[in-house]
């Protein structure tokens, strides 16, 4: 990404090529986080087409409730960001810094109401290892589900924590004013990228937290 | 030495002094170089195992070392002459060098991520170095679970967490080719005037961001089933070791891709020049890369026939893999219908190149004897696999890196290397190479296993050939070190176009200065217009960089 400061970076011939650069790199860099959850999702269907029984079993012990606040957490930081970028295209300082607030704040929501539910999982031991414990015959598999629920949920909120760092430097660039209609790309790369992660949630709730429901 | 003129002129090496301006270039030239001396150091850290590892196979008893230092051996001389070698050689010194010039453009599209990508290569090296000197990692570079998830007392962890690091390097170069391609070329650089080198390097880019991120969660995921206890592919738990082969082998073989073709893109560039014609077929070659890198996706399972995967399954692979020759022998036919009739002429990149046609037939045919199933039972895990994929990564890819380092040295630095030694170290690699591997394949065939430190006596000849053969490579490879080097200082100035080559890199000076053409070029012509025409661009404001 560019320096604000100069029209455009000196390897380009005008600030369109420059735009037009940063926009296809960052859609490339999305097809690439695209085949990286890709692999844990690959896992995940195989396994939840392996072991049905046990999978439904350990998702109905995930906290609906604080999935389903937590969606809802992060549709609402995705409709905020798409109104940082609208901000931003018609040059409107105030309502960008404000809306780009407001996402981090909902992200910054999102990722604690997911370290509560992190906390809950460890003492109910059911975090993969030495010290998980799920009753039943279907513990085996229940901690296969579980090492999914934590690897592909973490690899996400660390996205999350990537996003946070990305919307703060934002913020501060925003603040002095280095963003106008003219030059805004940052502010629309870093609006992709938490669509994308937000994207990658609305597939991880169901799978995760829905699976088991229509068995109770 | 110098003329008067050349000694004023500034260009990317003179324009600043110090270590500092290296390390915090975002000149895509400098970076190159520094690639260049990283590749090159962690060639020679791989071929100091291979030379450990070829000592011991002279005598059937282990002598040397035993069955554990012999897979530690094997895994480090895999890991860092896959992924810190042969994967970033010519995409990241080579395509980082010469991508902005013949497209004629200043630099890539992203020159801080592109330098962002060494150091995190470096990084990446950094913790496998530290995996090596720690004790090693004994799972051969496959890192095959259960063994490597569960039961190996090695440092897998660090190791995988190397890789995982320096994938991301390869992610942000393919990622910065692409974008550079896309927006970057001069005027007049339609995608059908492109050099071969650059289509090679967009395909290449393309798994580089396809395939890498599905390592990259893949040995995550291995390294938090060793750190965290997760367990994805752990059998006890009825998790599936399969998975991990798929999942490894879906980048893994594309990586074969990601090895040779640029190396294919070099060669173009290499025989056009040296038969002074126009490669024939352009349009073939360039898609052949292309459907390489597409097909390159749908063949990962050839690599577990004898697995117990679906032999359904392995019917599809065996022959989604034939279809992979198609492309490849394109290539191979056309480079060969270039040189007919043209006026050839046998400088050392010319050497390397022609190597390169014969050693990538003979490792190509014998990848489709792999890709039969049948005969892939017997031979499936022996030397005959060995001596097959050395073929294309050292006798193909090698070959082509070194080619395109010499064809391009004297662009990279305004001197030209000792030209009869160049030549000697050319055919003593290929002799060299031809000792060690080719008795391999006899090897294998007649049943010796790989990734053993001990063998039967009478596999001994061939083993003892094998060993001269490597000493004779290694002459080979520290020779153009040692030139090269010494050509540096005292090599004959090059000037802009020491091989009357076409192309825009050789139309402006060398070595280039730091923004690559003083006026934009317009690119009025195809590619490899020998004979035609006596630039490929037109200068309006005036000429190319100080010619």
């Amino acid at each position: 990404m560019s320096d604000s400061s100069i029209v455009h970076a000196h390897q380009f011939d005008d600030a369109e090529q420059q735009h037009e650069a940063s926009w296809l790199g960052m859609w490339v860099f999305l097809a690439t986080e695209v085949m990286f959850f890709g692999g844990m999702f690959l896992g995940y269907t195989i396994y939840r087409s392996t072991y049905p029984a046990a999978f439904a079993d350990a998702s109905n012990h995930l906290d609906i409730w604080l999935g389903t606040i937590n969606t809802a957490v992060l549709i609402g930081s995705s409709f905020t960001m798409a109104l940082a970028v609208r901000s931003a295209q018609l040059g409107a300082r105030k309502p960008l810094v404000l809306f780009l607030i407001l996402t981090l704040v909902l992200g910054a929501l999102f990722l604690g109401i997911k370290f509560t539910e992190y906390y809950a999982k460890i003492e109910e031991n059911l975090v993969p290892g030495s010290n998980f414990s799920f009753a039943g015959p279907l513990g085996r598999a229940a901690e296969i589900f579980f090492s999914f629920y934590f690897a592909m949920t973490g690899m996400h909120a660390l996205h999350m924590i990537i996003g946070l760092a990305l919307l703060t430097a934002m913020i501060v660039k925003a603040g002095r004013g280095r963003f106008s209609s003219v030059y805004n790309t940052p502010v629309e790369l870093v609006g992709l990228y938490w669509h994308f992660v937000y994207i990658v949630w609305i597939f991880l709730f169901p799978l995760l937290y829905l699976v088991g429901r229509h068995l109770q | 030495m110098n003329g008067p003129v050349e000694e004023r002129r500034q260009h990317y090496l003179n324009v600043n002094y110090g270590l500092k301006s290296w390390l915090l270039t975002i000149d895509h030239k400098r970076i190159a170089w520094l690639y260049l001396v990283g590749v090159t150091f962690f060639f020679f850290v791989g071929g100091l195992f291979a030379t450990l590892i070829r000592m011991e196979l002279l005598t059937p008893q282990g002598d040397l070392v035993q069955a554990e230092t012999y897979n530690k051996l094997f895994t480090m001389h895999g890991v860092t002459m896959i992924f810190f070698f042969l994967i970033p050689s010519i995409p990241a010194v080579l395509g980082n060098f010469l991508i902005p010039l013949m497209i004629g453009a200043r630099d890539l599209a992203f020159p801080r991520l592109n330098l962002a990508s060494w150091y995190i290569y470096i990084l990446g090296g950094v913790f496998t170095l530290a995996a090596a000197a720690a004790g090693g990692v004994d799972t051969g570079w496959t890192f095959y679970t259960p063994y490597s998830s569960i039961y190996s007392n090695t440092h897998v962890a660090l190791t995988v967490i190397g890789i995982f690091i320096t994938g991301f390097s390869s992610i942000l170069t393919g990622l910065n080719f692409i974008v550079t391609i896309h927006t970057m070329r001069a005027p007049g650089m339609t995608w059908f005037r492109l050099p071969l080198f650059v289509w090679a390097h967009y395909a290449t880019s393309i798994i580089f961001i396809l395939g890498t991120p599905v390592i990259a969660i893949t040995l995550a995921l291995v390294a938090f089933e060793r750190l965290f206890g997760l367990g994805i592919f752990n059998p006890e738990l009825g998790g599936d070791p399969l998975l991990f082969q798929h999942l490894f082998w879906f980048y893994s073989h594309p990586a074969v891709y990601i090895m040779i073709l640029p190396g294919m893109g070099v060669i173009s560039e290499l025989i056009a020049c040296f038969s002074r014609k126009r490669v024939f077929g352009y349009d073939f070659v360039a898609f052949s890369s292309l459907a390489i890198a597409v097909l390159g996706f749908l063949v990962w399972g050839h690599h577990m026939f004898v697995s117990g995967q679906s032999v359904y399954a392995s019917m599809i692979f065996s022959l989604l893999s034939m279809l992979v020759a198609i492309p490849s022998a394109i290539k191979v036919f056309n480079w060969t219908a270039t040189l007919y009739k043209g006026s050839i002429s046998f400088d050392a990149p010319m050497i390397y190149a022609l190597g390169f046609i014969g050693l990538f037939t003979i490792g190509g045919l014998t990848g489709l004897f792999l890709a039969t199933l049948g005969v892939d039972i017997h031979v499936h895990d022996t030397y005959f696999v060995i001596a097959h994929f050395h073929y294309i990564m050292v006798g193909s890819a090698v070959m082509a890196y070194l080619g395109g380092i010499h064809f391009w040295w004297p662009k990279m630095t305004g001197r030209k290397y000792s030209e009869p030694l160049a030549r000697l170290a050319a055919v003593i690699i290929f002799l060299g190479f031809n000792l060690t591997f080719f008795p391999q394949f006899v090897l294998g065939y007649l049943g010796m296993p790989r990734r053993y430190h001990v063998y039967p006596p009478e596999f001994q000849v061939l083993n003892v050939m094998s060993t001269a053969g490597a000493s004779i490579l290694a002459v080979g490879y520290v020779l153009p070190l040692a030139y090269l080097i010494w050509s540096l200082r005292y090599g004959v100035v090059a000037g802009m176009n020491p091989w009357k080559a076409k192309g825009l890199e050789w139309e402006t000076a060398s070595p280039p200065p730091t923004d690559n053409f003083d006026v934009t070029p317009i690119v009025v012509h195809e590619a490899y217009a020998y004979g035609e025409a006596e630039s490929q661009a037109v200068y309006p404001t005036g000429k190319p960089a100080n010619v």
